[in-house]
């Protein structure tokens, strides 16, 4: 097959021992947990960022059921917005991020430290929905990018609480010991970003940040008519370099680091590549922000059985009712008037009750002696 | 001007078994179950027309009928009268269950969760303190053989938010989605841009056909929403499909046996030719909806004669005369609020309208009031017209703290030509720490309460008009022609409880930690020191050297 060939022709040139570069990535399926810690208005551009990136990823192919999406504040149909259903990421309204063809999972209040830890070491109540797990395997690679306000060592979620760079670290380390990911790209854009990756201990984690400690990532330009700060900066200039990219691209990760130099971003990014087992330059960004699958084409064929009469004998006769069947009376007066309260059930008295008698009864046989009991009973 | 377009889309009902497309049915009911007499609902399994995450749920939790409706706004009825169908603001989930169902609390719980994920929605957060069982209102819209009220499950969620992420699972579950038939015109953009959007789902058991021997799940996907045009700047109150929704009707879903548009034309005040409609419509239809003879330009879409000219159909009215802005006060409407001041009591007040100027008719009145508003019952009072209004029908449950909100539920005759004010004070809670959401100064809300009655109508409906009758009138079964049932949802109410100051629980270590380290650590010390005279030391070297040996001693100097 062609790609056989090619990654072949790639073994050449590499050094011969290392058979992991064999496969260019042993991944099989790509998931992206994209996250908006920020609440509020004037925070709409954390949104955008989150919006940005989840658009990018939807267009380079990973489908809606791979993507958890929590977006802690609704800015789209927010009544401040003067253009409802929308998100803008670049001024004079140009591109609708929020589009038509959205699907957030966890919305609004459900956005908290403790959700965003269970997503992600998959100890979720068991009546959680598909669609608000992340269901990934050992052979799955996933992108994490998270957006909101930060410091040196913490994100804030929701303007309540926390989440620190060891909780985080820690939470990485039980998705590798369960085997969660194969790779993992951690992408943070905050004031402050590169103390949130400090502390990681995983393999195969590749992190990128907005900033350094001690900086502030700022963010990029406001908008008139909706009266906020749009995007942030080093987002923005990632989306802007997410568009250059289609599924069939090749550029690698070395391209995204050199993304948004100080001069354009006030603030320096940083990156963490040395618990990555592969090179950066070998790995490319569709094996994080795309879904790109090793197509085989087989020869064989597979005849569908057109006899459909079989299907019919299978299904049983539903039995039809004797009379009309009618609709329930919307008000029926006379019957509410009439109803009977309901019958409160018996319960047995509870603990406290019965400790209680048994105090009482116990500090009166104390006081008048035993011999009293034949008067009781 | 207000251009008011309600799209109800044609029911998907099973058709007969023996479709191509088999799927393995989940267990049918036992032969003991089947030996009773009730009502034996077929279990969904194919699913051409009914989408299958529905179907799937339906059968799995033992539901007999579910109504969902997620809606942003609030309908004034005194601007745009009558509403076609209404709901609360927020999401609303009522269920009825199946009697088979052992434990439907756990049911519900997992309903909740599971329509959350398929709507993008936080319906998870419906648990028992927003969960009360009706017990007069709320009678189940399908057929339905006896009533225990101990199946019937209903939540209101008054802070939901809703955005395209509804919208888009909601045009999934269409047969053709949203690429072909009506649904083309459904772009979030112009949807979100209204005074009121509201989407509902409806799924409930009806007649096959008309001996009703047969039972068919239907399920109803309705969409109501208000463009404003003084709003977004357009002033003349013509409109069209294109100016509306800025696309326009191309073609119909191939799976539909039925695809229409109806436009209100209905004279007012018996003037004719005040309106024109173009282009011209398939027919005029007259129908009578909610009580009233109301006449129907129809647009068919699966005639051929509609578009053999241009593949496109821009419905357009145009106002030959200009009209006022008034719009018939409707028979019933009612309006709430919260009363008092301070951040320790208030007080609900209702108001509700009867504006028929000879009949007197009941309505039902449901409150869910969460717990954290302590109602006080005996403050209760129902004034109509100056007098006291006993009602017929009480049911009070109080609430629990943190576990069950209260329930309010009283069926209250309507004199004819009336206002009645109900009235109820409260006392607002103090709330744990951490039981306060993120944006706590926000406010709480209150839900909507509920009023459902049966209004009499201007014009009777006679049988075979209940055949005739448009989709989108005909979710709520008649038994009777002279009156029409309605239900109607006040405004939900924002309150604000007593708020701490987050930031106190640190402002109080610290002082604390000051206060015992400064203040009581000092008097501890005065306390134990003791204190002992010191003499100056004199004499000589050797005399001191002999101090300090004794003083490593242990032993009193010299």
């Amino acid at each position: 097959m062609c790609l056989h060939r090619l990654i072949c022709g790639q073994f050449e040139f590499v050094d011969s021992d290392r058979a992991e570069q064999f496969f260019r990535s042993g991944h099989t399926n790509n998931w992206a947990v994209l996250v908006c810690t920020s609440r509020f208005w004037f925070n709409y551009r954390h949104v955008a960022n989150t919006l940005s990136v989840y658009r990018s990823v939807k267009r380079l192919g990973i489908p809606d059921s791979h993507i958890v999406l929590m977006l802690a504040d609704d800015m789209a149909c927010n009544p401040r917005n003067p253009k409802p259903a929308t998100v803008f990421s670049h001024k004079n309204m140009e591109l609708n991020v929020y589009g038509d063809d959205v699907e957030v999972d966890y919305r609004s209040y459900e956005v908290t430290v403790e959700n965003f830890l269970r997503v992600l070491t998959g100890r979720i109540p068991p009546s959680t929905p598909r669609s608000k797990r992340l269901l990934s395997d050992d052979r799955s690679n996933i992108l994490i990018y998270m957006t909101g306000h930060g410091g040196n060592g913490f994100l804030k979620f929701q303007d309540s609480e926390e989440i620190t760079n060891v909780e985080l670290a820690d939470a990485f380390e039980q998705m590798w010991q369960k085997r969660r990911y194969n790779e993992l790209l951690f992408i943070i854009d905050t004031c402050q970003g590169a103390s949130m990756y400090e502390r990681f201990y995983s393999p195969n984690i590749m992190a990128l940040a907005s900033s350094q400690v001690g900086e502030d990532s700022l963010s990029h330009q406001p908008d008139l008519g909706i009266g906020v700060h749009l995007m942030d900066r080093y987002t923005f200039y990632v989306l802007e370099f997410l568009e250059e990219i289609h599924p069939a691209s090749q550029t690698n990760m070395n391209d995204l680091f050199q993304v948004c130099p100080k001069s354009l971003c006030v603030s320096t990014p940083g990156h963490r590549t040395d618990l990555f087992q592969r090179a950066p330059q070998n790995v490319l960004i569709t094996d994080f922000f795309g879904s790109v699958r090793k197509v085989e084409i087989t020869t064989e064929t597979l005849s569908l059985d057109r006899d459909v009469a079989g299907f019919e004998s299978k299904f049983p006769e539903e039995e039809l009712a004797t009379e009309p069947l009618k609709y329930a009376e919307q008000l029926p007066v006379a019957q509410i008037i009439h109803q009977k309260p309901k019958q409160k059930d018996w319960h047995p008295p509870g603990g406290f009750i019965l400790g209680l008698w048994a105090l009482i009864i116990m500090v009166f046989f104390k006081t008048y002696g035993i011999k009293h009991m034949k008067h009781v009973f | 001007g207000v251009g008011t377009a309600s799209l109800a889309l044609p029911p998907a009902s099973l058709e007969a078994p023996g479709s191509v497309q088999q799927l393995p049915v989940p267990g049918r009911d036992s032969p003991v179950a089947r030996a009773h007499r009730g009502l034996t609902l077929p279990t969904v399994s194919h699913y051409r027309l009914f989408p299958k995450a529905l179907g799937r749920l339906v059968a799995a939790l033992g539901v007999r009928e579910l109504h969902l409706a997620l809606t942003q706004g609030f309908w004034r009825t005194r601007y745009w009268g009558q509403p076609p169908l209404q709901a609360p603001a927020g999401a609303e989930l009522w269920v009825w269950f199946q009697p088979t169902v052992t434990d439907v609390d756990k049911a519900w719980k997992e309903l909740s969760n599971i329509l959350s994920g398929i709507f993008c929605a936080s319906l998870n957060f419906i648990d028992s303190t927003n969960t009360v069982i009706p017990t007069a209102s709320f009678k189940p819209l399908g057929l339905a053989n006896g009533t225990d009220h101990h199946l019937l499950r209903y939540a209101v969620l008054p802070r939901e938010v809703v955005c395209t992420e509804n919208l888009t699972p909601w045009k999934k579950l269409l047969p053709c989605g949203s690429k072909a038939g009506l649904a083309v015109l459904l772009k979030a953009e112009r949807l979100f841009h209204s005074s009121y959007h509201s989407q509902a789902v409806h799924i409930r058991p009806i007649c096959r056909d008309a001996s009703c021997l047969a039972v068919s799940w239907e399920l109803r996907q309705t969409l109501t929403v208000v463009f404003d045009f003084f709003s977004s700047g357009q002033g003349k109150k013509d409109w069209s499909l294109f100016k509306m929704f800025s696309r326009t009707l191309t073609d119909t879903c191939p799976l539909a046996s039925q695809s229409k548009v109806y436009v209100d034309i209905s004279p007012k005040n018996k003037e004719k030719e005040l309106l024109e409609v173009s282009p011209a419509p398939t027919s005029v239809h007259e129908a009578i909806v909610q009580g009233d003879k109301k006449t129907y330009a129809v647009y068919d879409l699966l005639s051929p004669s509609l578009f053999n000219t241009s593949r496109s159909l821009n419905v357009q009215l145009k106002w030959k005369r200009p009209q006022d802005t008034e719009m018939p006060i409707p028979t019933l409407h009612a309006q709430r609020y919260v009363g008092g001041y301070g951040l320790q009591t208030g007080e609900i007040c209702t108001l509700i309208y009867n504006t028929h100027p000879y009949r007197a008719f009941p309505v039902i009145l449901l409150e869910t009031v969460p717990w954290y508003l302590r109602l006080y019952v005996h403050t209760l009072t129902i004034i109509t017209k100056g007098k006291e209004n006993k009602p017929s029908y009480i049911h009070y449950q109080p609430a629990q703290d943190r576990r069950r909100p209260h329930l309010l539920e009283m069926l209250i005759q309507l004199p004819a030509n009336s206002v009645t004010k109900i009235t109820i004070q409260f006392e607002r809670a103090l709330l744990k720490w951490t039981e306060y959401p993120p944006d706590p100064n926000h406010g709480f809300y209150v839900g909507s309460s509920v009023l459902s009655a049966l209004v009499p109508s201007v014009t009777a409906m006679k049988d075979m008009d209940v055949e005739q009758s448009p989709l989108f009138a005909s979710l709520f079964p008649s038994s009777d022609g002279s009156s029409y049932f309605v239900r109607l949802y006040t405004e939900p109410l924002l309150v604000n409880l007593p708020t701490p100051d987050f930031s106190m629980p640190y402002n109080v270590i610290c002082l604390t930690c000051t206060v015992v380290a400064v203040c009581y650590g000092s008097f501890y010390n005065l306390l134990t020191r003791t204190f002992h005279v010191e003499e100056p030391s004199r004499g000589g070297l050797a005399k001191r050297l002999a101090n300090v040996i004794r003083k490593l001693r242990g032993v009193p100097p010299l």
